[in-house]
This record gives C-alpha cells, structure tokens and sequence, in this order.
C-alpha cells in the first residue's frame, strides 16, 4: 500500500535537493510527480522527446534552445537532480537577509545567475561571447519565416551597436548584464510557485 | 468427486437464478429493488471513514501532506504583446514602436519552463488525481500506509471486489451482451413496422440496463425534457466506451462507428439488422464527403434514431473537453448536447488505451467500487447563420464543459498520440515578428 512517488525518492535525496536548489519539501515531490508522468520510458531519466510531448513547449519558437538547457554536454539523458537544478534558476529570489551564509555558493536562483541562464540562451557555443551569428539564430528562432534577413541582420546589428562597449561587436556578460539592468529579472524569470 | 461436482453445480445453479431473479429481470423492465442502493450507502460510509482516519493518521505522522491542489504555479495570462511590452518598460531609451530587445527572450524561457512545470495538455490523458485515496490500489499515488485498521478494510475491499463483485458483474455483462445479440437478431427477423422498432427498443434498453446493473452504475439524468429526438444528432464528451452504455440506458441512439471484427464484430452485426446505425469500413472513413452524406441521410430520415456522437474522437479523462472535430457539425440539423461527468471517487472510468486495452479496460471497470456519473441533456442547437462549422463546433463545447463543470480546452484529443502542429509555432513567431518590425510588412 505504499505510495509511488514518495518512496522512490528517498528523504536524504530529498535534503540534498532542498539545499543543492533551495525548493521546499512539498514542492519537491510534486515535482517529482511530474518528473515521472514526463518520463514515459520510465526509467527515471527524461529524453528530449520526453520534453517535446509538451504541446505547449513544442510550440514555443525556443523550445529546443530550453531543451537543450537541461542536457549537459553530450548527453542525451537528464536525471531528476539535474531536471531540478535547471529548474532552480526559474526559483523566485529569495529574501536577502535569509541567505546569510558566506560560505554558500550564490545560489542558483539569484539575479546574476538568472541573467547568466538567459545569456547562454544566446550563447551557443559558450564562449562568453554572443556574435552576431549567434543573435541572428536566436532571432530566426522566434521570428520564422516571416522577416528577410537582410531586416534581420540590421536588427541584430542595431542590438549589438547598442549593446556593444568595448567595440569587439559582440556582447559579452558584463554588456549583457549592463543592458538588462533595468529588467525586473525577479519577476520576468522566475515560476511562481503554490506552496 | 462426483457428489463434489455435484454441489458445486447445483450451488453455481441456485446462485444464477439469484442473480437472474433479483437482478436481471428487474433491470429488464427498470425496476430496482434497492439493492444497489444499499450498497452504495455503505460504500459512501466507508469512504467517508477511510478519509477522515487517513487525514487524521497523516497529521500524526507530521508528514507534509503533499496537497493536490489546482496546480503547481500560479501563471501570468497575459498575451504576448502585453508580456513583452512589460519587459521593455525597464529601458531608459524611448520606446520606437517595432524593436527587438534582449530581454524579449525572456518571455519565451518563461512560457517554456511554465509549460515544463505545469501544462494544460499531458495530464488530460492520465487518469485524474484524487483529492483522498478510494481504497484502490490503482489510484494510490502518493498515499502512505496510515494504520492497521485502514489496511485490513483494504483487504476487505480487495476480496469483495475480486471474489464476489467480478464474477457477478462479468455474468450480468455476458447475460446482457447475449441478449442483445439474441434478441436483435430475432426482432430482425420480423418485417419493417412500428411493431418492430419498439421491439428493439425494448431489446436495446433491456440490455443496456443489465449492462448498466453489471457494472454497478448510478447514474443521474438531469433535464429529461431536453432530450434528444429522433432526426437529430447527440453529441457528448467522451471518456470512456462506458459512455454508451450510460447514456442509451435513457433513450435508444443510432450509433456511429467503424466496422470491427470479433466480439465487437458480432455485436455491430447483430444490432443493425434491429435498427439502422451507421457502421462504416476503414476505407469508407478517409472519404470525409462520403461519411458526412451518409449521416446526412440518416438524419433527413426523422423516423430513425438519434445519432450518438463524440466529436473529440479520443476519450480524455473527463476534468476537460478537448477540440471538437468539425465533422459532426457540418451535417446540419438538430444538435443536442449531453454532458457527461463521473465521480472519480467510485471509480475510475477513463479509459487510457496507451496503457490497457479493451478487455483489461473492462476488468478494470469491473473491479472498481461502482460507476456514478452525472448526465445533463441541454437543450438543443443549430447552427446559426454567420456561424462557420468550426464556431459552432466551439459554442457547444463550451456549453457542455460549462455545465459538466470541465474545462473547456481548444487543443485536440490527438494529441494523445500524434505531435502538435507547426502552424501554432508559426502563430506566435508571426505574432512576434509584427512587435519587432511594427506593422508594415517587410
């Protein structure tokens, strides 16, 4: 008469992700419950076609990109404990004065790293930089079929030129952040969660 | 040996009249006599007890209770231009209408680590979650052992359910499916006349109640004066193949569908010699003209039975109406909407054909504690004159989800299976391109 979910994550997995990404308990088994309706191989690792079954997901112009942030390199198959430290950047932030710790390591679920998640969204081949190919792909992602890309080249110049600093045309992560800085990164890139 | 067979024989005898007497022949003429009621009382105490020791057993073991609520996160339903023009407001630099900004990406990461977390879709097509655990095994998902006592009811439950309910139910169901099969073919036989048609009436809802019986299924009709008539055509959500069987033990439908072979085969054959229902081959079914004249016929016919329909083409699990198919709805005349809901305490009908097939479906059925469900007939509709197919298609699924209590969705029940279709993709890249450039076209 046991119960499913619970029991095969057992409660030390269950500390080790609390303090690893700072979810509760309760929300930690609940993501667990849809960890495992995900994964229909069960086999307690999701694939990408696992993530594309999503229809909502599947119809977002960047839902390979996301995907794609969930499987470390080379690797095809994403475990609960790295399902669930990817989804620790979309973890609202939390009140400053709790997290007095120095020894802690920023959490991943702070400002700076928010903003990093979303640069690597741009930055493929994860050379710190975001070229100019790399803000034409993300661009076509979203835009289709429906812009030339002669337009598109002059947005993605436009962005760069405006981004741009130290006249290397590309956007580094300290541009990147310089731009973005009055972005309420809080709230535009985090999951409000019920309990 | 012998005097062993013996008893075994005359007891399997003496509980068959039992089970004819106090069962079938009253379910024939739709008479009850109580039993039924009985037991469901009991079952409703049970429950009721099982919930208030499992809440209580759980406070004392201090074991966060993972609530089912709702839902997992609480998201924005803005629409894109609204999202994304809010994420712009940060920039110091004047808006200049039509721009790309980086922070736009921002929108999109979000909507797609929300549809991760939580999305409307995946889990109409598992079976619902149940607020407190129903003593059944299969919808233990995240109910721990409490204490002694909820176990040996447990127990009970299994062997009342196994041992005694299942052998009954699969008689009744063998019982019923060979009247129907009998009792068709004999009213066949008799020339076309009034005589005949209310003969397999009669024949139709003898069957379905014992069915009905056989399956322990309480089922409360509402708003009997909007039900449908003959000539036109009812539509219901699906959730299971059950579904028939509870909505012609109130009325007698045409039934539509694609010719199969076997038991089902048998039955499909033996019906239509009673009364005309519409089974089409495979091949027959690609020609969508074809299907559509057909139904159209048999509709224009007002002496024949309304046809029985369920545009979602798929059963989903009946906490939401999926995408109607425009077919049924392109045919013309009368529509009567019936909305169907289960109570999922009692039992679990959604029927995950991923997972079980038809016979492991069925035992399935038969080993739950009873089927309750509500049936609401609303009143009828036709399709008004600016009304494409697709709208009132949308209209009446909206009526019939605001009844039921379901939530009414636009995706489609194929989606089970099939992938979703680009075209949604290449709306929203569209969407977004006309805010990055403006409004004239490049």
């Amino acid at each position: 008469m046991g119960s499913r979910a619970s029991t095969l994550l057992r409660d030390e997995e269950i500390e080790e992700i609390k303090k690893e990404t700072g979810f509760s308990h309760s929300q930690i088994t609940r993501l667990y419950s849809r960890f495992t309706s995900l994964d229909k191989g069960e086999n307690g690792t999701l694939c990408r076609e696992d993530f594309q079954r999503i229809p909502e997901l599947a119809i977002n112009p960047l839902g390979d990109r996301i995907i794609n942030t969930f499987f470390p390199e080379g690797e095809d198959q994403v475990n609960f404990r790295g399902f669930m430290r990817t989804l620790a950047h979309f973890r609202p932030i939390d009140d400053p004065e709790k997290n007095k710790d120095p020894n802690v390591s920023e959490p991943l679920n702070s400002r700076n790293n928010k903003l990093l998640f979303a640069f690597r969204l741009y930055d493929l081949d994860k050379d710190d930089k975001i070229s100019r190919d790399e803000l034409l792909q993300v661009l076509r992602m979203m835009v289709g079929v429906n812009i030339s890309d002669d337009q598109l080249g002059s947005i993605a110049d436009r962005t760069i030129q405006e981004a741009d600093q130290d006249g290397d045309s590309s956007i580094s992560f300290t541009e990147f952040i310089k731009v973005l800085e009055k972005v309420d990164v809080e709230q535009k890139m985090s999951i409000r969660f019920l309990h | 040996m012998e005097d062993f067979g013996n008893i075994v024989c005359s007891a399997f005898i003496v509980w068959l009249t039992l089970v004819v007497g106090l069962i079938v022949l009253p379910a024939m003429f739709g008479i009850s006599l109580g039993i039924t009621e009985v037991y469901m009382k009991v079952l409703v105490k049970t429950l009721e007890w099982a919930t208030l020791r499992i809440q209580r057993g759980s406070k004392e073991q201090q074991k966060p209770t993972t609530l089912v609520s709702n839902g997992i996160i609480l998201r924005d339903d803005g629409s894109m231009e609204k999202e994304i023009t809010d994420l712009r407001k940060g920039r110091s630099k004047p808006q200049i209408n039509g721009e790309f900004e980086l922070s736009d990406i921002f929108y999109f990461s979000k909507k797609g680590f929300e549809s991760i977390v939580e999305d409307e879709v995946t889990h109409r097509f598992t079976s619902e979650e149940l607020v407190s655990w129903n003593l059944l095994t299969r919808s233990n998902n995240n109910f721990q052992y409490i204490s002694l006592r909820i176990s040996i009811i447990w127990v009970l439950g299994v062997c009342i359910r196994y041992c005694i309910l299942l052998p009954l139910r699969v008689t009744l169901a063998t019982i019923g499916l060979s009247w129907l099969v009998i009792g068709a073919s004999l009213v066949g036989l008799l020339p076309n006349s009034r005589v005949k048609n209310w003969l397999s009436e009669l024949v139709h809802l003898m069957c379905y109640r014992i069915c009905a019986r056989g399956l322990s299924a309480t089922i409360c009709y509402h708003n009997k004066e909007n039900r449908p008539m003959k000539g036109g055509i009812c539509v219901a959500n699906h959730t299971s193949p059950i579904d028939i069987v509870i909505l012609a033990n109130d009325g007698c439908y045409a039934m539509v569908g694609q010719v199969h072979g076997g038991l089902l085969g048998i039955i499909q054959r033996a019906i239509v010699k009673a009364c005309p229902h519409v089974w089409f081959e495979r091949s027959e079914m690609k020609d969508r003209s074809l299907v559509t004249k057909r139904l159209r016929n048999h509709v224009a016919d007002k002496t024949k039975l309304p046809i029985l329909i369920f545009p979602e083409g798929t059963c989903v699990n009946n906490t939401s109406v999926m995408m109607f198919k425009k077919g049924s709805f392109e045919i013309g005349g009368t529509i009567y909407p019936v909305a169907i809901k289960y109570d999922p305490r009692f039992g679990d009908a959604f029927w995950n054909s991923a997972k079980y097939n038809m016979v492991s479906y069925l035992i399935r059925m038969m080993t739950s504690w009873a089927i309750v469900c509500d049936v609401w007939y609303l009143p009828s509709m036709t399709r008004q004159e600016e009304e494409s197919a697709v709208q009132f298609a949308n209209r009446v699924k909206a009526a019939i989800a605001r009844q039921g209590g379901l939530v009414d969705l636009s995706w489609d029940g194929g989606l089970k299976r099939a992938k979703v279709k680009d075209t949604y993709k290449e709306e929203q890249q569209k969407s977004y391109s006309k805010m990055i450039v403006g409004d004239d076209s490049s």
